[in-house]
């Protein structure tokens, strides 16, 4: 993009390729934790803590059979189990509360539609921290507490303001003139939402939702402080790991691996229109 | 700042329409939009009131009967608290390294990403892959994978150079935090900036090299002013997100040798030391000093904002 049309010559090629170099050795260096873990992950306890490190050694699959528990230890599906109903449910209610108010600010623009887009954003610049006390006491004293439903309605309201502003941006992308048209030719609300609306969005609404995902899956603090033995996390099980010493550093890659593995799966998914959603739709 | 936005909003019903069918329309127009308000109300706002008013009380939960009302009592003693005061600095502290630091590395890394070369395509998704490992997973890779002083990664690379062996945790405790949110940061403000420079305009720069600019010219008086909203918005956020960190405090020195921030100390003081209502104040601080930053995260969004309604 930057190359320059006129300068061909040996030191502009040569520069060229140089700073492609210069990329890549930051690729490499930036990936290079990630790829050690996966490495380290694929070792057996012994291997994984020399120093130095050791490239060579023998692989193994212990640190994955370690992890899900067939080697003695608790065992990561319930908590792997409850952090998917976590996110995929609350994902699903930040949806059904999210598209209808990003229609009613995008299609047919409610007055002061600013203001209230404005609300939304001003609510995820709250920390968490204002109001964990407080869920915490009112858990406590209903008896919600370490009850994953807690969480899917905690998470719904991180997400949902994030999820309004992008939606609300990918909804504006649908020609106004088109949904006229469509009106004037006799269509109902329903039938406009599904041909005309939908597939112009529906990109759109699938990357919200992959973001979505990846937060509640992420979300350590609410699932730290409201959860135990029942309602425990995938996060919260890592915590389990905070204080391991050097035995078990295969496991640890491993569940760690494994755990980042959906997140890596819907980040990859959603490249282009994540920095959208984390820059509350201002970057497009 | 919440209360201000939505009080137009609720008011806008009243004086608008006059007729029954106008009103019944207004209202069919704003309908979809309830829901998600008061869900957002309900869950966020209330809470946050209500961490208020406990801010006002002396309370511990382990001695409930002793609660009372004390005033400005609990913020008088975070202010004065040498521990609390201690952790406001820390906040600070990470919150301004991690964010100067990821940002300028960010913007070095976008301008790399933004020229063509062979392969950059794989290198934005190597690059883009440290954002996207799980936070805690993350400060856990750091924590035993890298920083072990025995085994750790940064160790066996220092051994084959002859180099020391420090004990990166224990030596360096805030700066080991701040290079692991470093490598998790710098990817946003990458992609972020990315989409800044892919937004220029190129006939301008054109123009300017035909007018005989170099590379260092363009960059400064086309591209860094271009690019300027964008760093802003990507400190910003980057700030917002930041300030509140918990899981790498956590995770790596769970908040011991100086390194608990704001959002530890408070998850302390209630979960650990049940003292609820030091904890609220704390909260309430953090809040004040998040509406201080989102102010201008707001001012920077919505310029951001009208501009594109104006292209529209």
């Amino acid at each position: 993009m930057n190359a320059v049309p006129h300068r061909n010559g040996p030191s502009a090629v040569l520069r060229r390729n140089g700073l492609g170099l210069v990329a890549w050795l930051a690729g490499i260096v930036f990936f290079l934790p990630i790829a050690w873990m996966a490495l380290t992950s694929f070792h057996s306890e012994a291997d994984a803590a020399t120093n130095p490190p050791s490239f060579t050694a023998s692989l193994t699959l212990n640190g994955y059979r370690e992890f899900f528990g067939s080697g003695g230890g608790a065992s990561p599906w319930p908590a792997l189990i409850n952090s998917t109903v976590a996110s995929v449910v609350s994902t699903l209610c930040v949806l059904l509360l999210a598209l209808p108010a990003a229609y009613a600010l995008s299609i047919r623009p409610v007055k002061k539609w600013t203001d209230v887009l404005f609300f939304f954003l001003s609510t995820k610049m709250l920390p968490v921290v204002a109001g964990l006390l407080p869920i915490y006491l009112f858990a406590k004293n209903t008896g919600m507490l370490d009850n994953i439903w807690l969480l899917v309605i905690l998470y719904t309201s991180m997400n949902l303001p994030i999820a309004v502003w992008m939606m609300q941006s990918f909804l504006a992308e649908v020609p106004v003139a088109v949904i006229e048209a469509a009106r004037v030719d006799g269509a109902r609300l329903p039938t406009i939402l599904a041909r005309v609306v939908a597939p112009i969005a529906l990109p759109g609404i699938a990357a919200t939702a992959l973001i979505c995902f990846i937060f509640s899956w992420n979300e350590l603090l609410f699932a730290r402080v409201l959860t135990g033995v029942v309602a425990e996390t995938a996060p919260v099980f890592l915590t389990g790991f905070i204080t391991s010493q050097g035995l078990f550093l295969a496991k640890v890659c491993a569940a760690s691996l494994v755990i980042s593995l959906p997140v890596l799966a819907a980040g990859f998914a959603a490249q282009d229109k994540l920095v959208q959603g984390l820059s509350l739709g201002a970057v497009k | 700042m919440t209360a201000t936005t939505t009080a137009p909003l609720t008011a806008a019903p009243a004086r608008t329409v006059k007729q029954p069918s106008a009103r019944l329309r207004a209202w069919a127009t704003r309908a979809p939009l309830l829901p998600a308000l008061v869900f957002m109300i309900a869950v966020t706002q209330l809470p946050f009131v209500a961490t208020l008013v406990i801010s006002f009380f002396d309370w511990n939960a382990l001695y409930p009967k002793a609660r009372h009302f004390t005033g400005l009592d609990n913020y008088r003693q975070v202010l004065t608290d040498a521990d609390l005061r201690h952790s406001v600095w820390t906040t600070v502290l990470l919150t301004v390294a991690v964010v100067l630091a990821s940002l300028v590395l960010g913007l070095a890394l976008a301008l790399l990403l933004d020229r063509k070369f062979r392969g950059r395509g794989i290198v934005r998704t190597l690059l883009i892959a440290p954002f996207l490992v799980v936070p805690v997973a993350a400060a856990l890779l750091w924590k035993h994978v890298l920083y072990n002083p025995e085994y750790g990664l940064l160790n066996g690379l220092l051994h084959y150079v002859g180099g020391p062996q420090p004990d990166w945790i224990s030596n360096t405790p805030l700066l080991a935090v701040e290079a692991s949110l470093v490598w998790q940061w710098t990817p946003f403000m990458m992609l972020i900036l990315l989409a800044g420079l892919q937004s220029r305009d190129q006939q301008q720069i054109e123009a300017a090299r035909v007018d005989g600019a170099n590379d260092w010219q363009i960059f400064r008086h086309l591209t860094l002013p271009h690019l300027r909203r964008y760093l802003e918005l990507g400190a910003l956020l980057g700030s917002i997100y930041i300030v509140q960190n918990f899981d790498a405090v956590f995770t790596i020195t769970s908040g011991g040798l100086g390194t608990a921030n704001l959002p530890y100390t408070v998850y302390q003081s209630f979960y650990q030391a049940h003292e609820n209502g030091l904890a609220s104040a704390a909260g309430v601080l953090v809040v004040i000093g998040s509406i201080i930053i989102a102010t201008f995260a707001l001012r920077v969004v919505s310029s951001l904002f009208r501009e594109e309604v104006s292209r529209a």
